[in-house]
């Protein structure tokens, strides 16, 4: 026992001091991306035949991204002398709809707000949420699992990842949703009773990630007809990303 | 083993096809069956679209790998499962992918339910229809009494886990059978790896089990390399790729003590391993940008030049780390209201291990000395090697003090690494590799040791240098009937314990 107090002791405060203070993301961190248009030449097109998901959309004088699609590889990057694709270090890449993840030379994203007045009455100090793991390769799921430990405590906020839909204000789905687990996703939405939110995490949910058009699954939530809330990038998104999405949800963050 | 009945080959380096002896089908049987007998492990039983059946086998003793192969022509043949356990979920897998059908397979149920089982004509049979099959409703192996109940789990689980079904037949609480049905994480990479290379292979690669990025894209890699006339890659992107593979063997049995701990309400180390976790998952995001180890890895070498300061930083960074890994898993392992909880519970014999194949952790836990970085590795393993775990048990507590035992080993192997790493002058980057280039009529094993266990990719190509077959085995895919066994005779509310004693992957199984 004495052991134990002891290296609880030791231990000290481990959480970070989020939202006042952002932790330090990693240097090579893929970030929101950054299109420097005035430089591309449109007959190139090399980074639109390079893109793993075809998130890179070239019509004839600009040039976008659709987040929704994009694994954040960095294949555009390597790819480009002008370097007309740049990632930043920039987390904040959650929205409402899925027409604000295309990002073009504006170089603006219309960022998440939060719930809407009556829903917000109700969960914005206590959302419980069902993640369901929908065909996910479980890289979403482990860093959607490490926002309950200590660094992150997603807890302090109100927000409680639950075992069952009944229990729950809200699904988050991680994977494409392969057509083995239709079924399961859709009577798991419908045992969630009513307000309820749905939030897709990670490029398979919204889009189908890297198996967009694998007969094996439905391109995502959207291919499973539930109404989205918030969509969150990423392959798999930061813990800090999905942490942002879900403060702006609840109206703990606004800029 | 008969040099006239195996084609001996090396990890990661090519064999031209028409050098594989091909024996008729009762010869490659009983090749098979003798040769596992013996003490030799099936690796790998697969089939290409033209009924071309490979085994791939290894001599952990010896340290050496076979391979032979059989043409079949017609869509049955005997089963080799009844003699040789090993091979059952891979008879499970060809009859499901390629409607090839083995004679008196006792436990022939489809493996991942794909979408060409309504054109499948394996499992029709009076008790199975083909209307009633989708994943998790099949036929599941039932026990009858009047005491007797079933206990169904899963698709959707309780945590944050991936999805599986599992069945149980229980009396009172005593589980006398658990069965799985797995297949919700189906995907679909293996077809499409097949057919003219392009660079989304490298993606699937990395997204086969996302938490095993680094073993899986290792595995994927090598494969490329050896099809590109045996590429060799400089040491030093040998010496960093090894560095990511520890690194991620390192975070991942951390979580998965943290996890244990966690479900027997260990609070303490639970608690700590949470964020130690993210500490060492911050360090692979130092080297590449991604906590998991994506776009860092490529075939031909590496995707990112790290400077030598990175590399030093990355060195302070574990010397500071440890300390606390050390102390948060030494108070639980030094607790005896732990040790009390984790002993004699979910025990395989090692016999039982031998017989149906187990690798990686759950099988070094029963005694068996399989690594792929000691058996098949040497050219990388070689200036710095590692230890290989063992211990004897068997049970959970094995399989929880031996991801301890490779956290250490790991560790010191990171240390003397980096440094290695950090005198050296030049750390080059890669050339990428061309694959309009890569060998025609040849076949590649690609082994990696991944934290769970051996990761196997198998690529074999045509005469345009096309994929013919592109066979992934996840550890996980051998190791899943090992939970089944460890569960009977045990209570069922120590399910989640050994469940996460083995933390398999779901979608590395499903594919």
């Amino acid at each position: 026992m004495i052991n134990i107090l002891l290296s609880r002791y030791r231990q000290g405060h481990k959480t970070a001091p989020y939202p006042k203070m952002n932790p330090t993301l990693p240097s090579r961190f893929c970030g929101c991306p950054k299109i420097k248009q005035e430089f591309c030449k449109s007959d190139c097109n090399k980074c639109v035949t390079l893109c793993p998901t075809k998130a890179i959309i070239q019509t004839n004088k600009s040039l976008a991204i659709d987040l929704g699609k994009c694994l954040f590889c960095g294949n555009c990057t390597k790819v480009c002398k002008q370097e007309i694709i740049q990632f930043t270090n920039n987390h904040k890449l959650s929205v409402n709809n899925r027409s604000d993840l295309i990002i073009d030379s504006n170089n603006s994203l219309l960022l998440a707000k939060q719930l809407e007045k009556k829903m917000l009455k109700i969960f914005g100090r206590s959302l419980k949420i069902r993640v369901v793991s929908a065909g996910g390769c479980n890289g979403c799921e482990l860093d959607v699992n490490a926002l309950e430990t200590i660094t992150w405590d997603i807890g302090r906020f109100g927000i409680q990842f639950v075992a069952s839909p009944r229990h729950a204000d809200g699904i988050l789905i991680c994977g494409p949703i392969t057509t083995n687990m239709l079924l399961a996703v859709k009577e798991t939405y419908i045992a969630i009773p009513n307000p309820k939110i749905a939030i897709a995490v990670g490029a398979c949910s919204i889009s189908g990630g890297p198996y967009i058009d694998h007969k094996e699954q439905v391109n995502g939530i959207l291919g499973a007809n539930i109404n989205v809330d918030l969509f969150i990038p990423g392959c798999p998104p930061h813990p800090l990303t999905i942490m942002d999405g879900f403060m702006r949800l609840i109206h703990k963050i606004e800029e | 083993m008969n040099n006239y009945q195996f084609a001996k080959i090396q990890n990661g380096k090519l064999l031209p096809i028409n050098s594989i002896p091909k024996l008729k089908i009762n010869e490659f049987r009983n090749s098979i069956i003798s040769n596992t007998h013996n003490g030799k492990r099936l690796l790998c039983l697969c089939a290409d679209r033209s009924l071309n059946m490979f085994a791939v086998l290894s001599d952990d003793e010896k340290k050496t790998l076979w391979i032979n192969c059989t043409q079949l022509y017609s869509n049955q043949y005997q089963s080799l499962t009844p003699e040789c356990i090993q091979a059952h979920m891979f008879e499970r897998e060809m009859a499901e992918q390629l409607n090839i059908y083995p004679q008196n397979h006792p436990y022939l149920k489809p493996v991942r339910f794909n979408n060409n089982l309504q054109k499948n004509n394996s499992f029709t049979n009076e008790t199975l229809s083909l209307e009633s099959l989708g994943p998790g409703l099949m036929d599941f192996y039932t026990i009858k009494g009047k005491e007797i109940h079933e206990v169904a789990v899963g698709p959707v689980h309780a945590g944050i886990i991936e999805s599986g079904h599992f069945r149980f037949q229980c009396h009172g609480e005593m589980v006398l059978f658990l069965e799985l049905a797995l297949g919700y994480q189906h995907r679909g990479i293996e077809n499409r790896m097949l057919g003219k290379h392009n660079f989304l292979h490298l993606k699937y690669a990395e997204t086969i089990a996302g938490d095993s990025t680094i073993a899986h894209t290792w595995a994927y890699c090598q494969i490329l390399e050896g099809l590109a006339n045996n590429m060799v890659i400089n040491p030093n992107i040998l010496l960093i790729r090894s560095i990511a593979l520890e690194l991620e063997r390192i975070a991942n049995h951390i979580g998965d003590l943290g996890n244990i701990a966690g479900d027997i309400g260990f609070l303490p180390t639970s608690e700590s391993c949470g964020y130690i976790r993210g500490a060492w998952l911050n360090l692979t995001a130092e080297f590449c940008g991604s906590r998991m180890g994506r776009n860092w890895l490529c075939p031909g070498g590496l995707q990112i030049t790290n400077t030598k300061e990175e590399f030093s930083k990355i060195l302070d960074s574990i010397l500071k780390i440890w300390n606390s890994t050390e102390s948060a898993i030494s108070l639980m392992l030094n607790t005896t209201s732990v040790l009390n909880r984790l002993e004699g519970i979910g025990k395989i014999s090692t016999i039982q291990a031998k017989d149906i194949g187990l690798v990686g952790i759950p099988a070094r836990a029963c005694g068996l000395k399989i690594d792929t970085r000691k058996t098949h590795s040497s050219n990388i393993y070689n200036k710095i090697p590692i230890e290989i775990s063992n211990h004897s048990g068997g049970d959970v507590y094995s399989r929880t003090i031996m991801r301890w035992f490779e956290i250490k080993e790991s560790y010191k192997f990171l240390c003397s690494a980096l440094k290695k790493i950090i005198q050296t002058d030049e750390i080059t980057n890669r050339p990428s590799i061309n694959v309009n280039h890569l060998i025609s009529n040849s076949i590649c094993v690609s082994i990696i040791e991944g934290w769970r266990g051996e990761v196997l990719h198998f690529a074999t190509t045509d005469s345009s240098s096309n994929f013919t077959m592109y066979k992934i085995v996840d550890p996980s895919f051998h190791n899943w009937f090992g939970l089944t066994l460890s569960l009977r005779n045990e209570l069922i509310s120590d399910f989640p314990l050994c469940n996460k004693s083995f933390n398999l992957s779901y979608c590395g199984h499903d594919l």
